[in-house]
């Protein structure tokens, strides 16, 4: 069979030519070549092959709310007419946005996402002490596997691409037909494929760096309504936890979705936790991309998003020379909230004290994240260096409560988004960094590179 | 009795003033999430846009068009952002892009969004534009000006035509029942 190679200088062309182009050499009998987004999106249409640009309707293997979009997404579930979700085991509730609750409305829609779940027999409602910030606690209980079809109202959901699932963000509205018909009409992505070389050198540098060059690199519209599929040795080289942080800020480009395909670390992470069967799917060598960005990472820094947008990036080297001071540090979120996110804060704050004039946060992803911190000695190392350590919530990220900034206040934040009051005042700045330069920056009161303090 | 039909040729044609914004609006401007403790359109549509154009909501009237650049609504999925636009009295959107779950979420709640590049950059704030939803076409009252806006894939239309996702999902279940 004759193979066309078309992973390079495609960038300015469109799939569709391509897949005609193709077609016209080889007889339009022969298949042409799937991405892994191409491939779930397929399996859960009941077809065998489909292309960029289709639209179908797919079987949804979970679906999730949280306290902010699950009020809304109940109030349009009522109106729909059915009276059970499609699936009491197969539709996800979290609180974690203003939960423990901040103030009364809060705790309202906390009461109303948990007196639907008891109503509807949810199997999976997870009350605060029992859960975490969404996007931590799924992968980690394996109640996402590699393979699914999973919708979330939160654009994050985006970050099970990293276990190789199909996840995306969508409204209240989508979410509600979803929970009533376990199905949802998509169109299927164009695919832009974004290769990582190379084996950095500095040894700071984490998925938070690689998908912030490449947003940098692409703008915050770069990959708009495209599925974005890491590829390269430097991906292969990625922890888990770092796989999930860069799926997770694919929406940052406009991304549909974020995926990364499964190998032996995947199967490893998801033997243990799943709680259902996995599939493990990869793209085809001729799969039609609609654009390849190629990055390498060698002589990556640590990267610092400027305010007020995540593509807004500069080196580390860069950020501290301008030597801001600053006034809060958040290190957690559903970005860089996870085992290995706190581990490396601990690092460098291990026998430091934070900068007098700044007050740190720290915010375990999950309890069972919280708990092996608590006994591993990290969350001691926190407090002794003089930072608070808060129970999991998505809180501060969005302006929620637990770290609001004022007017002129200046935080340098482990978080996703840094736009206009994302964290309080509209006058505040947001600077985002990986957990290394947010703990370092925190000893110096300014934007730190790691080895400034080590 | 049923409630009757909604189409979209139906829908009657959209006119008001212009209010300009500018490339990446993102969906915490557009509600900030200090406002996400409640979910009542009336309310978010008081905060709607506060933080780049304050008192915006009072000065907006019913029928005023919203039109943006680039990747118009980008960031959270929050429904919430554009339930504050609809209730703060805008009658549609129109930008030279959408971000992907905005769109989805704005044609889900009944809000037309309209992709225009031409319009995005050659209409300036303050005139009175006139929009056809079935077809696409914008006219600029004050200088007869006519621009041809994206039309709505027929996927699209069909959820459209229904009123919105949920009228549409009614039907659908409602015929299954039969």
């Amino acid at each position: 069979m004759k193979r066309v190679q078309v992973t390079e200088g495609i960038s300015a062309r469109c799939g569709e030519n391509i897949l005609l182009e193709r077609y016209l050499e080889r007889g339009s009998d022969e298949q042409v070549g799937m991405t892994i987004t191409e491939k779930i999106l397929a399996a859960h249409a009941g077809l065998e092959e489909v292309s960029a640009g289709a639209l179908l309707t797919a079987k949804l293997d979970l679906v999730l709310a949280n306290d902010i979009t699950g009020p809304l997404a109940i109030k349009e579930f009522a109106k729909i007419g059915v009276e059970k979700v499609f699936d009491q085991d197969k539709v996800v509730l979290i609180p974690d946005h203003f939960a423990p609750a901040k103030d009364i409305p809060s705790a309202q829609q906390c009461f109303e996402v948990k007196c639907f779940a008891q109503k509807q027999q949810l199997k999976h409602y997870y009350e605060v002490g029992r859960n975490g910030i969404e996007h931590c606690f799924l992968p980690e209980q394996g109640l996402v596997v590699p393979g699914d079809v999973v919708i979330g109202a939160d654009s994050h959901t985006c970050t099970y691409g990293g276990l190789g699932a199909f996840s995306t963000g969508v409204g209240s509205t989508d979410l509600a037909v979803g929970m009533a018909q376990g199905e949802l009409w998509f169109r299927v992505p164009e695919t832009m494929k974004v290769v990582l070389n190379g084996k950095p050198k500095n040894p700071w540098v984490s998925g938070k760096d690689y998908i912030l060059a490449v947003i940098g690199k692409i703008g915050v519209d770069g990959a708009r309504y495209m599925a974005m599929e890491f590829t390269g040795e430097a991906i292969s080289a990625l922890s888990m936890d770092g796989r999930l942080t860069m799926a997770n800020m694919a929406i940052e480009a406009g991304a549909k979705n974020g995926i990364i395909a499964p190998d032996e670390k995947t199967v490893e992470y998801v033997k243990g936790r799943a709680q259902r069967p996995w599939k493990l799917y990869q793209s085809d060598a001729d799969a039609v991309y609609h654009a390849v960005v190629e990055l390498d990472v060698t002589d990556l820094q640590p990267q610092v998003a400027y305010p007020h947008l995540p593509s807004n990036v500069k080196d580390v080297a860069v950020a501290a020379a301008a030597k801001l001071p600053i006034d809060q540090v958040v290190i957690g979120s559903c970005t860089n909230g996870r085992w290995e996110d706190l581990w490396t804060a601990a690092q460098i704050l291990k026998n430091k004290k934070v900068h007098p004039d700044v007050r740190v946060i720290v915010i375990p992803g999950t309890q069972d994240i919280y708990l092996q911190a608590v006994r591993e000695g990290l969350v001691e190392i926190f407090i002794q260096a003089g930072a608070v350590v808060s129970t999991p919530t998505c809180g501060p990220c969005l302006g929620g409560y637990m770290g609001i900034l004022a007017k002129g206040e200046r935080a340098v934040s482990t978080t996703n988004r840094n736009f206009i009051g994302r964290m309080g005042h509209p006058e505040s700045e947001i600077y985002l960094t990986n957990p290394a330069v947010a703990a370092a920056s925190a000893v110096l009161g300014r934007i730190a590179a790691p080895e400034e303090v080590v | 009795m049923a409630e009757p039909e909604k189409t979209l040729d139906k829908v009657d044609q959209l006119k008001g003033k212009v209010w300009k914004v500018g490339d990446d609006i993102d969906t915490d401007v557009i509600i900030a999430a200090r406002y996400l403790n409640r979910s009542e359109g009336e309310y978010l549509a008081e905060h709607c846009l506060e933080d780049l154009l304050p008192n915006l909501t009072a000065k907006v009237k019913p029928g005023d068009i919203l039109v943006a650049g680039k990747n118009f609504g980008c960031g959270s999925s929050r429904e919430h952002a554009p339930v504050a636009l609809k209730y703060a009295g805008f009658s549609c959107v129109i930008a030279h892009s959408f971000a992907r779950i905005f769109y989805r979420n704005a044609i889900n709640i009944g809000l037309p969004v309209i992709v225009a590049p031409e319009v995005a950059e050659a209409v300036p704030e303050g005139v009175i534009l006139e929009v056809e939803p079935a077809t696409g076409v914008i006219r600029d009252l004050t200088n007869g000006q006519t621009y041809r806006g994206e039309a709505f894939p027929p996927f699209m239309l069909e959820i459209l035509s229904a009123g919105g996702a949920i009228p549409y999902v009614r039907k659908k279940v409602n015929r299954r029942d039969v």
